[in-house]
């Protein structure tokens, strides 16, 4: 069989590699598969970046400042409404 | 929504738990069984015995298929950090960015190319370099690992980093400080050298399977040779980081190492809880005896926290309270004492943002050097009440003892199995054969138990002492998080039973003779 000596030897190798699968096979159905459900309907549908919304790094940091202060503000108003 | 809805966070919680565990079903094996296959193809190499390369060929198949579907089940965790802990994601910053784009450009690539080569290049590369793909492919994902435990060791141990309050996010002062902290090295080794425990069980148990159905003797035998080694080396080694893992945490996370050993009242000289049974319902300031039995070694947790029989550990109650001398010779806060010190911080925080708008220097300068001051106690300023700091104790507690039992349990039987090997027993020995393969799923708990001591005994935090989970999660609704962790069932469930059918297909087959005849 012949041995790599080049470059071009060196992708024929995974040409042929992919081309000979046999047990390997069902595996890349399966990642595939997986890589589509995960991109293509998981990332697009269910897990935007909530933060990618905002254009600017400011208005992210605002968002997040709020968020944080907002957690922040109920837990002083619960503080004050334990101790009426 | 003004308030964030308990349901929510524990729903997040609960999701990225799933995906994590799930993710980590695959993981050890990679990290376990890509060394066991490494060797054996080492021994093909020194030896020039074909039966080597016949037996790293089968293993390399059985790695292949836990690969293929494990890989990239970890990309569905920086999914959740974009959409279910956003205020998390930008709060961190770069510190885990960092790590996390050096695993994924660097140790992924290293990984994926030469895992082609050591599958597709048996004939077209030389054995030495083909020896060397496989060694790569192992290292890669050892890398891989590292960079995930550097990003996971922050979240324990935040340093290297200053809080930027113009942009509300931490920033990176310096990166070796983050790679290079005692808890990243320590938890590193732990992991990842665990993993060899896990990688020999399931080599042992599979061969097992093989010497109950009396075919491929000499295949097994030659692979539980090798697994038994690779497998007591990892408990033994684990053990060694295991006691330097609860050191640190004695340290750095003393909840922590409260909640795993059910320890409310600390003190001199405390023992080591060997086994025991909590008080159901027992709180943090009840007067119920914390055990309704229990058997302890003296002196033993003091010894392994602090390095001396009679060292203080502090318990649940203890570090509610404050008062006691840290190991870095402070007197403790109490937890309200934090809270005040939290609150204090974001004040100063929302003084700095405003200062800033009216271009207040005097103010802004005022503000920095309180936020500064009091930045440590950020995320107790989010807590109600001293029990917000506390940890579920009863799934630390147990989740710790199933692991430090079933450590040693495999201490055992990798001695055992060994024994036997050596005296040429083992293949007449078909209880122990049994005992190997019903021991396969006894090692995933095992793993899976580390993760919840290191995970739930973190909590309430997810950034230790800055950023409680409450802060940390995105406010969106609870039944959109519900929905998806849903689908990760269905999803995660297929892929198992998928990767399940064909692994034990691959296994009937059993390895492949044709090498033999080389």
């Amino acid at each position: 069989m012949k041995r790599i000596a080049s470059f071009s030897d060196f992708i024929t190798m995974y040409v042929e590699g992919f081309k000979n699968l046999t047990w390997g096979k069902p595996l890349w159905i399966i990642i595939i598969v997986k890589l589509f459900i995960m991109f293509a309907i998981l990332r697009v549908f269910f897990f935007p970046n909530l933060l990618n919304r905002f254009d600017t790094s400011e208005e992210k940091s605002e968002h997040v400042f709020r968020e944080l202060t907002k957690n922040h503000i109920t837990n002083e108003k619960k503080f004050s409404n334990e101790s009426d | 929504m003004n308030q964030i809805d308990a349901s929510l966070i524990d729903w997040s919680r609960a999701q990225f738990a799933l995906t994590a565990m799930y993710h980590w079903l695959f993981v050890p094996l990679t990290l376990g069984l890509g060394l066991i296959m490494a060797i054996m193809e080492t021994l093909y190499y020194r030896t020039k015995d074909v039966k080597w390369k016949s037996t790293a060929k089968f293993w390399m198949k059985i790695f292949g298929i836990n690969f293929a579907v494990g890989v990239a089940s970890g990309i569905i965790l920086e999914f959740e950090f974009g959409t279910n802990w956003s205020n998390y994601s930008w709060f961190v910053g770069d510190i885990f960015g960092a790590p996390l784009a050096i695993e994924g450009i660097f140790a992924f690539f290293m990984e994926a190319t030469f895992i082609a080569v050591m599958y597709f290049g048996w004939e077209k590369v030389s054995k030495g370099f083909h020896l060397a793909s496989t060694w790569l492919t192992v290292g890669g994902a050892t890398l891989s690992a590292l960079w995930i435990l550097v990003a996971n060791a922050w979240m324990q141990y935040p340093a290297g980093m200053n809080f930027n309050p113009d942009v509300v996010r931490n920033e990176m002062t310096d990166f070796w400080a983050v790679a290079l902290s005692p808890v990243a090295i320590n938890k590193f080794l732990h992991t990842v050298i665990s993993s060899w425990l896990l990688g020999g069980a399931v080599v042992i148990g599979i061969s097992s399977w093989y010497l109950l159905k009396k075919r491929d003797i000499t295949f097994a035998l030659d692979s539980i040779k090798v697994a038994t080694i690779v497998g007591f080396v990892g408990v033994v080694i684990s053990a060694i980081t295991g006691d330097g893992s609860a050191h640190q945490i004695a340290q750095k996370q003393p909840m922590k190492l409260a909640a795993m050993e059910g320890l409310y009242e600390g003190g001199d000289g405390i023992g080591l809880v060997a086994a025991g049974i909590l008080t159901p319902g027992k709180q943090y300031d009840d007067s119920k005896d914390p055990f309704i039995f229990d058997i302890q070694i003296p002196k033993m947790l003091s010894f392994l926290a602090v390095r001396d029989l009679d060292g203080y550990v502090p318990g649940i109650n203890n570090i509610v309270r404050g008062g006691y001398i840290t190991p870095e010779g402070e007197k403790a806060l109490s937890i309200e004492e934090k809270m005040t010190k939290g609150k204090k911080a974001f004040d100063a925080l929302n003084q700095y943002r405003e200062a800033k708008k009216n271009k207040d220097d005097i103010q802004l300068a005022e503000a920095k050097k309180l936020l500064d001051e009091n930045f440590a106690y950020f995320g107790y300023g989010y807590f109600q009440s001293p029990a917000d700091a506390i940890p579920n104790v009863p799934l630390v507690f147990y989740s710790f003892r199933v692991m430090v039992i079933l450590g040693g349990f495999f201490l055992l039987l990798f001695i055992v199995v060994w024994y036997f090997s050596h005296k040429k027993k083992f293949e007449q020995s078909k209880w122990l054969q049994y005992v190997c393969l019903w021991s396969i799923p006894l090692a995933y708990i095992t793993s899976q138990a580390g993760w919840i001591v290191a995970e739930v005994g973190r909590q309430p935090w997810a950034i230790q002492d800055i950023l409680p989970v409450q802060a940390a999660v995105s406010n969106i609704e609870a039944g959109s998080v519900k929905l998806t962790f849903f689908i990760f069932v269905v999803l995660f469930t297929v892929l198992l039973i998928a990767e399940l059918s064909i692994l034990t297909k691959q296994i009937k087959i059993g390895p492949e003779k044709g090498d033999e005849k080389e």
